[in-house]
């Protein structure tokens, strides 16, 4: 399997640097290719990893929580890399020949360095490496979300930067002081491995491991757009080229995400689970019930799928709280399905943008008759997004509230079905508002863009998509719950 | 009611070089020139390697006396040069819209930040966590650096000062590093100074975008995105 993760990491690594050499064309095929070749790696880890951790030295770890968010990276990257290539051409049609060359190949070579370090974080075994790579997810995604140079873009990019930037600086806190409390067990040298400071949970001092969970809970939460660290998030997300929106929404945040559940499992291993769980639901409910009010006014249709992400981050960290096998089973199938959902909305947006020529959900109208396959496409993402059955999203909440019930956390289930209510009626409310008005000339153009698709490539990775969130919610392949399984045992429900 | 000792010569030193540290904090949060506010940022992190120096000769940890001179390398030589290098280009290395970036006002700016380092120092102080490598004080004082770090980041109204806010925020973790993590493997505290290196490359290449965009370094009109 060590040649499998090596794979994992060279791939595309390689393919950043040849699409940054190549012919712009060659970028699109180079980019395909590497995305389909990832998942391929990754579901290649499933089955091992669904009955043993693999363990290579101290720094390289792979284990079913970290294989579950390269999955679903995985998945994503290669989807995003095909719509890629009909959005990459329909964004430079019109262009100087050497400004979109050059738009491009920087296009490329970064998109696939980003999914680089998104699938290479969850494989680190020590703390500190895991930190470097989150942020290094960071320095990479910001310089996409300046890529289109507009004011909007700038701005966006600079608030990212710099928040989620400080945000890691108190995740970078919390590996110090993790650090410290190890080396009260381990001695002053030793190298952070995950798998050590778990060996040692038990033994390790209160005081620290409390500091480092609550400064991992507030610094990757910046990065997971936890309430109140997520103001960069939907300025991020609405002014990114919308292949790397919806990498962002759909792998980004899960990663750092999984960030915080290792720290999870030290504070519950070291403090026991009250504390920590305790934690998560604050942040949770804050993040959800924030997000559900954003979601009834918006008017930006990437700024509402990027509050739909606030609220589904929220979902995972109550998810989390409740600390019920089934919750926990629930979560995990969440960061899967909610990739799929997500990178199926922001890709049928990115079509709708391109269509109508705006954001504005105003401006989008009657998206069902003019886009044969996108609108009802996206119609499909949204109520998957709301966890209507028979998607994956239905069946991983219903696992998070039943988790939530069978922990005794009436009250918190009974916020999250109500706020999550209230997020569905604002994401209906707009696409459907997108949706059936009758079609009309947008600002500027005297009449109606004629029926049809942009382009075939941005149609195809969304059957995919669609495909996959049925798969989740009908019936998950024997390997995948399997290792859902195995992961919620080693997060600590099977206790 | 135990004795009070007074601290011997290392750990007066530490608690010094500490202490210097965060009156440079303070420094570079009442600068009106850029340049001045990198000078400081080099000399605060000239400071953190002669503090790792004293920590590896003191506690017989020769693996810092090899970060202190990468630290030196990136944070004093590259850093400052890469910034300014930056500025050069855009001409605005005395720009009025960085000298006048206070949200506050000089006076309110420095005494709210004389409260946030007080609120820092008595809260990591009060943590009780005693390293054996280095003073608790210096705990403190790098807790107190990074609350002011974050009050420099978000009450200075330009792109130049935030940026040297998160250089100097990374800094003051590097001191609480050094005094409660002080073990930590050299490949690991390499891969975070080559992490900070590719970071300040990614700062300054967006301060370029923004100024390009804006003509100048401020961000009191960052204002579209809303809601």
């Amino acid at each position: 399997m060590l040649a499998v993760i090596v794979a994992l990491m060279a791939v595309p690594l390689a393919a950043a640097i040849a699409s940054l050499t190549a012919p712009p064309r060659a970028g699109a095929a180079i980019t395909v290719t590497s995305g389909v070749a990832s998942f391929g790696l990754v579901l290649a880890l499933v089955p091992a990893a669904a009955h043993r951790t693999l363990g290579y030295g101290s720094y390289l770890r792979v284990d079913a929580v970290s294989v579950i968010f390269m999955l679903a990276t995985g998945f994503l990257y290669a989807a995003v890399a095909v719509y890629c290539a009909g959005y990459v051409r329909k964004e430079t049609e019109g262009e100087e020949p050497a400004a979109a060359r050059r738009y491009t190949r920087r296009f490329y070579a970064l998109f696939n360095l980003f999914g680089w370090s998104m699938l290479v974080a969850p494989t680190m075994n020590s703390l500190a490496l895991l930190w470097i790579a989150v942020e290094v997810t960071t320095v990479v995604s910001a310089l996409l979300v300046a890529l289109e140079n507009t004011d909007a873009a700038v701005e966006a990019a600079w608030k990212y930067v710099l928040i989620a930037s400080a945000g890691l600086g108190l995740g970078l806190l919390a590996t110090i002081f993790a650090y410290f409390a190890g080396a009260q067990v381990l001695g002053q040298h030793y190298d952070l491995a995950l798998s050590t400071v778990l060996h040692v949970g038990a033994r390790l001092p209160h005081t620290p491991v409390r500091l480092a969970f609550m400064l991992a809970v507030l610094g990757y939460g910046t990065k997971v757009g936890l309430f109140p660290v997520h103001t960069w998030l939907p300025d991020a997300h609405s002014e990114a080229p919308t292949p790397v929106s919806a990498l962002l929404s759909g792998s980004l945040l899960a990663v750092s995400f999984y960030a915080i559940l290792r720290y999870f499992q030290i504070a519950t291993a070291t403090l026991g689970s009250a504390f920590p769980r305790d934690v998560l639901l604050a942040f949770g409910v804050a993040s959800l019930l924030l997000a559900s009010l954003y979601l009834l006014d918006q008017r930006d249709l990437k700024r509402l799928l990027a509050y739909s992400s606030v609220e589904h981050m929220g979902i995972l960290a109550i998810g989390v709280s409740f600390g019920a096998p089934v919750a926990l089973a629930g979560v995990l199938l969440h960061v899967l399905a909610h990739a799929a959902a997500k990178g199926n909305a922001f890709m049928g947006a990115g079509v709708f943008t391109v269509k109508f020529d705006s954001k504005q959900i105003s401006a989008q109208r009657g998206a069902i008759d003019l886009l044969p396959w996108s609108g009802p496409l996206f119609l499909l993402a949204v109520l998957a997004l709301s966890a209507m059955p028979p998607f994956g999203i239905f069946r991983s909440e219903f696992q998070i509230v039943a988790g939530g019930f069978s922990s005794h956390s009436y009250a918190a289930a009974a916020i999250l079905v109500v706020l999550v209510t209230v997020a569905f009626l604002g994401l209906t409310a707009s696409a459907t508002s997108m949706l059936l008005r009758s079609p009309r000339p947008a600002a500027g153009h005297t009449a109606a863009p004629a029926r049809g698709e942009p382009s075939v490539w941005m149609v195809v990775p969304v059957l995919a998509g669609i495909a996959v969130l049925l798969v989740l919610g009908l019936h998950p392949p024997g390997e995948i719950t399997q290792l859902i399984s195995r992961a919620v045992a080693q997060l600590g429900g099977a206790a | 009611m135990d004795p009070v000792h007074a601290p011997g010569v290392y750990q007066g030193a530490a608690n010094v070089i500490a202490t210097l540290m965060l009156v440079l904090e303070f420094g570079m949060l009442r600068q009106a020139l850029i340049r001045d506010q990198i000078r400081l940022y080099a000399a605060q992190s000239a400071l953190i390697s002669v503090l790792a120096i004293v920590i590896a000769a003191d506690r017989g940890l020769p693996d810092l006396y090899a970060l202190a001179a990468l630290s030196a390398a990136l944070k004093v030589v590259a850093v400052p040069l890469v910034v300014r290098r930056l500025l050069g280009r855009t001409g605005h290395d005395e720009a009025p819209g960085v000298a006048g970036s206070y949200t506050f006002g000089v006076a309110n700016t420095v005494l709210g930040s004389i409260g946030l380092a007080a609120l820092g120092y008595f809260c990591f102080g009060a943590l009780g966590i005693h390293s054996p490598v280095a003073p608790a004080a210096a705990l403190a004082i790098a807790g107190a650096m990074v609350l002011v770090a974050f009050g420099l980041m978000i009450v200075r109204r330009d792109v130049a000062s935030q940026a040297v806010g998160f250089f100097s925020l990374e800094n003051a973790i590097s001191l609480a590093a050094l005094v409660v993590a002080a073990g930590l493997p050299l490949i690991l505290e390499t891969a975070f100074l080559f992490d900070l290196l590719v970071a300040v490359v990614v700062f300054a290449m967006l301060m370029r975008a923004h100024h390009a965009r804006t003509e100048s370094l401020s961000t009191a009109d960052l204002t579209r995105l809303r809601g």
